[in-house]
């Protein structure tokens, strides 16, 4: 044994020495793994009011008095039928896969929208190019747009432009557009600081840094993260399609789901829509890798 | 130089002309495939910001049913929390099985990520309308409804988070001789605790948002509420429906930024 090894084995042999003011302990005298720190004390309590929260929750819910058990049982014979039974009996294949494609392009169009109004929005937002009271104006407003669900925008805006691709398109913007200028202005003020100083130097104006600079700079991530939105888009659309009757197969999910009864119908459709995000989802997976 | 330099900027003016080509190619297919016109899109801006500066502010019969809106989107408050916890507590022990940090290999990690991805990408709709039939308006359609999706989702989050932050201490704790319950208690859950929290705020929040579609969908909850006003023609009344959800949000979001700006 070396020397280095002997004090250790020495405080060893008396556990209760608690002087070493380095190490903390418990009551019992064993040492303690995780320190006491702030950061510690608020996960503990955070997790225990989630906890008592939810057992409260689950106390007070109002469950009308129904049969648990014939529920559950009904619910998988339903799931079963869905998931095990797939058949289209109401359209074909063909039909379906289009209403499939007016999805997608209903998510491709709040992309485009969201896109071009956060890319600007961004521009004004982001610390480095801009003022931070802009900035913070214009992230208040976004805060408002967010705490708003999608499906409400939707509606509000069916009232003036009626049920159809123009409310579902209008209402999916408003998030894409919140979500993007969040990412779009944390990737512009990641531009290096010398590039933006250089181009000023020359006397190059606002949009010449923006078109010279920033664009080509942050393009990459500008591209990975309106992908990902998109994906979020396309299941959002499918959503609204049921929810605000805006068309594409979310709709004719809800039809099939809540006008024939037909859980069949709805099984097929639902490996569709399924089959679709996954693909979106492997193609968004591997543009973040890219980006990392 | 000068020549290099021009060059260059054609060719970014080339670049950035195609990528507008694009993107109008894609707007127009779209837009004729959906059947959207961009001029009664714009049109309705203006419209709906009247409407809604008009109609969607909340008058007395609004008010007098407050108590009402509060105690539904309590509930809904309290309804998100507990599909987040519950799931939350499920996805984290199914991402310990799917984690390749924890040694888990080959067939059950696949079944696992597998099984994670097809409850994240059936919508929260279809779920909603299966629970519908057996469940009918009752909370507990809400509440599976997100549960299913919100238990694929964190289960996903999950496996990244303890991916990401756990592997060197589960080699180093490993590397000691800790057996897998040591590992789990005083590897994974001390290193990947900030991520998880974060990731469950996330979902508190989205599903107080997911619960208003589901609650519209399947007449229950706040999203309920909303929907029936809203035939009604109350649009006083929905608007306050509307304004108690954008208050509970941002408050929800308020407490979680504060909570994560202490654990951090």
């Amino acid at each position: 044994m070396t020397d280095l090894a002997m004090p250790i084995y020495k405080k060893a042999e008396n556990p209760t020495d608690i002087s070493d003011k380095r190490i903390e302990r418990g009551w019992n005298g064993k040492i303690r793994t995780a320190p006491h720190s702030k950061s510690n004390t608020a996960i503990k309590a955070l997790m225990f009011s989630l906890v008592v929260i939810t057992v409260y929750a689950f106390l007070t819910f109002d469950y009308k008095e129904i049969d648990f058990a014939d529920a559950i049982m009904a619910t998988l014979q339903n799931i079963k039928t869905v998931f095990l039974e797939p058949r289209l009996t109401r359209d074909t294949v063909l039909g379906m896969l289009y209403q499939l494609f007016v999805t997608f392009c209903l998510g491709i169009l709040a992309t485009i929208f969201g896109a071009i109004f956060a890319f600007f929005c961004s521009l004004f937002c982001a610390r480095n190019i801009s003022s931070p009271i802009i900035g913070g104006i214009i992230k208040s407003f976004i805060a408002l747009i967010r705490a708003i669900p999608t499906v409400l925008w939707v509606l509000i805006f069916a009232v003036s432009a009626g049920l159809g691709s123009v409310a579902a398109v209008i209402g999916l913007t408003f998030h894409s557009f919140a979500y993007l200028t969040k990412m779009y202005s944390e990737a512009i003020e990641e531009v290096d600081e010398g590039t933006i100083e250089a181009l000023r130097a020359m006397g190059a104006n606002f949009w010449q840094i923006v078109f010279q600079a920033i664009v080509p700079s942050t393009i990459t991530y500008l591209v990975a993260w309106t992908f990902m939105r998109f994906e979020i888009n396309f299941t959002n659309a499918v959503a609204m399609g049921a929810a605000a009757g805006a068309g594409g197969i979310g709709f004719h999910l809800f039809m099939a789901g809540n006008f024939y009864f037909d859980l069949h119908e709805m099984g097929f459709l639902t490996y569709v829509v399924v089959i679709a995000v996954i693909v979106l989802e492997s193609v968004s997976t591997k543009i973040k890798e890219k980006v990392k | 130089m000068n020549k290099a330099m021009n060059q260059a900027f054609r060719k970014r003016k080339i670049t950035y002309t195609l990528a507008f080509l694009v993107v109008l190619a894609l707007y127009l297919i779209s837009a004729y495939i959906t059947e959207f016109d961009l001029q009664t899109g714009i049109k309705a801006f203006p419209e709906a910001a009247k409407w809604m500066s008009e109609r969607l502010i909340p008058d007395a019969k609004a008010w007098e049913r407050l108590p009402k809106i509060l105690d539904k989107l309590f509930e809904t408050a309290l309804l998100s929390v507990a599909v987040t916890v519950t799931a939350g507590i499920g996805a984290f022990m199914f991402s310990l099985l799917g984690s390749k940090t924890t040694g888990f290999r080959g067939i059950i990690n696949q079944l696992v990520r597998m099984t994670a991805a097809f409850f994240r990408n059936v919508p929260d709709v279809v779920w909603a309308m299966v629970l519908m039939f057996s469940f009918g308006q009752n909370i507990l359609t809400g509440y599976f409804a997100l549960f299913f999706t919100t238990f694929g989702l964190l289960t996903r989050s999950f496996i990244e988070t303890i991916d990401e932050v756990s592997a060197s201490c589960v080699e180093a704790l490993n590397a000691t001789g800790a057996n897998f319950i040591q590992i789990v208690f005083q590897g994974i859950i001390p290193s990947a605790m900030t991520g998880i929290i974060t990731w469950i705020l996330y979902m508190i929040e989205t599903n107080i948002r997911s619960s208003t579609l589901i609650g519209i969908l399947t007449a229950t909850g706040i999203g309920y509420l909303f929907d029936m006003y809203y035939k009604r023609i109350e649009f006083g009344s929905a608007g306050l429906v509307v304004m108690a959800i954008v208050v509970l949000v941002i408050v929800i979001e308020t407490i979680s930024i504060q909570i994560r700006k202490v654990i951090k």
